[in-house]
């Protein structure tokens, strides 16, 4: 009974919203375009019952695509009502990702795409609190993208023991 | 030799000040609660019925730094933390001791990366290190065992 919903929902919205449709060892993707997103999401929020937003997240495709399509962004939606699961994705570039939020259909994105923020530096517009939520608010950089620094210290040898210790002021007790 | 004998008929002991204080601040030392990430779990684990912290005079965690003079950093921190762990540090009143508990407090543990600082001692003055990831309960009283007889050799003049 789920699969008829999730049927009738893919067709209304590749129809609808030009959608490419991708079906992966049972897991619907629709690839959308960004701007239509929010659109995309209420409707399948009023009409098709996708009433749970579960999870969403970014990718990064770098070294891969680094100019075109380099941030993917997903939406995981769900129907309890039809127990039904469909993905909602979107390709940005890497000279300005941004795209408009889906806080004002799911609320719960906020939260998750203050996280993109940080972590990717995809910028949402009409977001109600974009502030970084993981990294100290004065951070600077994007530190999931691929091409960030892994940022590890040097491990304290012995022969360099003293200019390790140099920047630990209060490591008091070691010679 | 017992304090009977010591004493005599009069009922009188002289010590050293210094083993006075010394002995009074190692019998009731009094931990903030600051458990962090999964090391906080063996601190409660220690601090439970089993393995028995109460046995040290860490009868209860206080959860005012002003009213504790022994604080555990049981946990990795993170940047986002380190302002607050030096100010709950600046909080507690002398004297003070830290043990820093753990791989991730002492040197970062398994994490080496930007996000987690690399040893706790680049923020607050360390007296004890715990290895162990997560360390037993036996390993942190190894530790405070360990502070004790740190606190013992004190001299008076330190916090004077």
């Amino acid at each position: 009974m789920s699969e008829e919903k999730l049927h009738a929902a893919v067709q209304a919205m590749s129809e609808r919203f030009e959608a490419e449709v991708e079906v992966f060892r049972g897991e619907t993707t629709l690839f959308l375009a960004a701007e239509k997103m929010p659109a995309a999401a209420a409707a399948l929020r009023d009409e098709f019952g996708f009433d749970n937003l579960l999870d969403a997240s970014a990718l990064d495709y770098w070294p891969e695509t680094p100019d075109l399509g380099r941030f993917h962004v997903f939406y995981q939606l769900f129907s309890m009502q039809h127990y039904a699961m469909l993905r909602l994705r979107t390709r940005l570039d890497n000279a300005n990702p941004t795209m408009p939020t889906l806080t004002g259909v799911y609320p719960n994105a906020n939260w998750k795409e203050r996280e993109m923020w940080d972590m990717f530096g995809i910028t949402f517009e009409d977001h109600p609190d974009p502030r970084r939520i993981l990294m100290p608010y004065d951070w600077e950089g994007h530190p999931l993208r691929k091409d960030y620094p892994l940022g590890y210290e040097e491990i304290q040898f012995t022969f360099n023991f003293d200019e390790i210790n140099q920047r630990k002021p209060n490591a008091k007790g070691l010679r | 030799m017992g304090l009977e004998q010591k004493a005599g008929d009069m009922g009188i002991v002289t010590a050293r000040l210094e083993d006075v204080v010394n002995w009074a601040r190692t019998r009731a030392m009094w931990p903030a609660l600051f458990g962090l990430a999964c090391c906080a779990i063996e601190m409660m684990a220690a601090q439970a019925a089993n393995y028995d912290m109460s046995r040290f005079g860490m009868e209860l965690m206080r959860a005012s730094p002003r009213q504790s003079d022994l604080m555990f950093v049981a946990g990795r921190v993170t940047n986002k933390m380190g302002p607050v762990l030096r100010r709950l540090y600046n909080q507690m009143p002398d004297p003070k001791w830290v043990i820093s508990m753990g791989d991730c407090a002492s040197c970062g543990g398994v994490f080496n990366n930007y996000a987690i600082f690399q040893g706790v001692d680049e923020v607050v003055p360390v007296d004890v290190y715990v290895a162990g990831c997560p360390p037993r309960p036996e390993a942190l009283f190894h530790a405070v065992i360990t502070l004790h007889e740190k606190v013992k050799r004190e001299k008076l003049t330190k916090y004077a």
